[in-house]
């Protein structure tokens, strides 16, 4: 059990993150909120990128299945017909809670992922690749124009707006808990022992499929979480859960170290930070006595120069992909 | 005039043989890098996307059309080639996830550029605007651009080839694409095999951008993104590693969707992308390395 040390980083960090949100004005919040979200969404990008060691660009898809589940269910009936018009059948009217609603929605995540890995997860290299690239413009191209399961081009909008810092930290800290309990498990030791040696692993009897699939499936249901977490947030549209969010969440994977836990959180947090720090001095902000205003898009451009550049200088991620135990510390 | 069943008509068919033939010209710039540096650049896009910038504000500043084409070369063999020393040569020993994502980064830093500096809007290519014009063929209207499109593709290709094969550069690509490393070892200049990769590559991209303007003259920061993900599927279903798959997927995908697009009824062309990308799904479940491979090849183990 020592190493169960290894989660107290990550933990700390997205506590951390929570307090300093609470501390900060409430235009600021949003900016800690939206990055503490992406910190679910990167750590569930991680329990099957990280530890299998095979790319997916699906997952963004399980977000928007789970924002579409516990956004429809929870927009309050009266006002259904009139955001949702297209609805069928017992999504024109039954309603369930905040909580039950996110339940679902990683129930969603949960059930599409596995279903969608039963194929998929016999491919691995560049053609997993292109397949899980598929599932994400499969699922955006129905959600975008099939309007009886919900707004389709439409925003989100009266969903109950639950989550808050506090919503958004205990999200994250459920990410990253069953992250750390499924890679110290017997499955995810396997899993990754696939990614470290594919012959030397089969050759042992693992199953590379199964606990590929295995993994897809609760990264799935991570993700259709953090899709939940999403919706309750702010009034989402289909355009904010395609290519811009997947190409963010994977550099945060990359950037951070993509085969730790901790790296995945190292990761969103520091670039969700600094692209939080630019796009709130495009809007002007003062830091220890000087007034910074940078031009708009500024933050896009220097995120995305600072990505290549990480990449190149240091690809094997900021934290090099290590997890930060007691132990390290003293050595 | 309609080919009775399937209710497409000439004019689909001949869209689509043009779509086929721009697709396979972009599929194998792709491939052409891949093959030398096992490298999918996902920025080639924004290449093309360049290229069609340079065309519009050359036909905005009121320049000769061959002055536009002449510019859209330079913009792009200059970028690749900044891309190539700047992003591709310190991740060559990188694998290949970290440099997918490093060339997906490079596309969204393109094209966040693209957005501060012309805006989101977007700028009309008009001097290509006459190859738009229709074109009378045996009572029958075809756009010039559709006829345009295949015979400058079926040249491209057929230039390519004797590149390929008749050449010592050729050859020596070829040996690289096969086994990198033996390649070197036997006295194949790794350097020059990138470089004129690269070269030909962005060659092919600024013809890319030249006939894709000719299609749709609106120029936006996205301009060819939604082009370059269909042809990204499309070489990796015909198979990566050599220029001839990698061409027939492209073109393959490019003329599904050109009839697809045609064919459909309305309500159903916008499920466009579900249809194209489930049949590629499904293909890659059948042949992992491609549909126009033969053999083994490099197969990939377990």
């Amino acid at each position: 059990m020592k190493k169960v040390q290894e989660l107290i980083a990550p933990v700390a960090l997205v506590l951390a993150t929570a307090l300093v949100a609470l501390a900060v004005s409430s235009a600021l919040q949003t900016y800690f909120l939206d990055t503490l979200l992406k910190v679910s969404i990167v750590v569930a990008l991680y329990v099957f990128i990280g530890n299998s060691g095979v790319l997916s660009f699906g997952h963004i898809s399980f977000v928007a299945l789970g924002a579409w589940t516990a956004g429809v269910l929870t927009v309050p009936a009266s006002q259904r017909a009139a955001i949702m018009p297209g609805l069928a059948g017992f999504l024109s009217h039954a309603t369930v809670g905040n909580v039950v609603s996110l339940l679902l929605a990683a129930l969603a995540g949960l059930v599409f992922a596995f279903v969608a890995g039963l194929p998929l997860m016999r491919l691995s290299g560049l053609a997993a690749g292109i397949a899980t690239f598929g599932v994400l413009e499969i699922v955006n191209n129905v959600l975008r124009y099939y309007d009886t399961i919900g707004p389709g081009l439409n925003a989100f909008s009266s969903v109950p707006e639950t989550t808050g810092i506090w919503q958004a930290a205990v999200g994250a800290l459920i990410c990253v808990v069953v992250a750390f309990a499924y890679q110290r498990s017997r499955f995810g030791r396997q899993l990754r022992a696939t990614r470290e040696d594919p012959a030397a692993a089969s050759a042992a009897g693992i199953s590379i499929y199964r606990q590929r699939l295995v993994a897809f499936a609760v990264s799935g249901a991570l993700a259709g979480l953090a899709g939940g977490l999403y919706v309750h947030m702010l009034p989402i549209e289909i355009d904010s859960l395609y290519l811009d969010l997947t190409f963010i969440t994977l550099a945060m994977l990359v950037v951070g170290g993509s085969v730790s836990l901790l790296g995945a959180v190292v990761g969103a947090l520091a670039v969700g930070g600094l692209d939080s720090f630019l796009s709130a001095a495009e809007n002007g902000v003062d830091l220890l006595g000087w007034h910074l205003d940078l031009p708009t898009g500024t933050a896009v451009l220097a995120v995305g120069a600072l990505m290549a550049l990480v990449l190149i200088a240091r690809p094997s991620g900021l934290t090099g992909g290590r997890e930060l135990s007691l132990g390290r510390l003293k050595r | 005039m309609t080919l009775a069943f399937l209710n497409i008509s000439w004019q689909t068919l001949a869209d689509a043989l043009s779509l086929g033939g721009i697709y396979a010209l972009m599929a194998v710039g792709i491939g052409l890098v891949f093959g030398v540096l096992r490298l999918v650049n996902f920025a080639y896009g924004q290449l093309v996307m360049a290229g069609a910038y340079a065309i519009a504000y050359a036909s905005v500043w009121g320049w000769p059309t061959w002055a536009g084409i002449v510019l859209c070369f330079a913009v792009v063999v200059a970028l690749s080639a900044a891309m190539d020393r700047l992003v591709f040569r310190p991740l060559r020993t990188q694998s290949p996830a970290v440099m997918l994502v490093a060339t997906f980064a490079i596309a969204f830093l393109m094209q966040s550029i693209a957005i501060l500096s012309f805006g989101q809007l977007g700028t009309i290519a008009s001097s290509m605007g006459s190859l738009n014009q229709p074109w009378d063929i045996g009572g029958v209207a075809f756009r010039k651009i559709a006829i345009v499109s295949v015979v400058v593709a079926v040249v491209c290709l057929v230039l390519l080839q004797l590149l390929l094969t008749r050449t010592s550069v050729g050859l020596h690509m070829r040996a690289a694409a096969m086994d990198f490393a033996t390649a070197r070892m036997l006295g194949v200049r790794a350097d020059r095999v990138i470089g004129v990769a690269v070269l030909v590559s962005a060659l092919l991209a600024a013809v890319s951008a030249l006939m894709l303007t000719a299609r749709n003259p609106q120029v936006t920061p996205i301009f060819g993104l939604d082009d370059t993900i269909i042809v990204l599927a499309g070489v990796v279903l015909g198979g990566l590693t050599r220029p001839i798959p990698a061409t027939l997927g492209g073109f393959t995908i490019g003329f599904a969707s050109g009839i697809l697009g045609g064919a459909l009824p309305t309500n159903q062309s916008q499920y466009l992308p579900t249809f194209l990308f489930a049949a590629v799904i499904l293909v890659l479940l059948v042949r992992p390395n491609g549909l126009f491979t033969r053999g083994v090849g490099s197969v990939e183990r377990l």
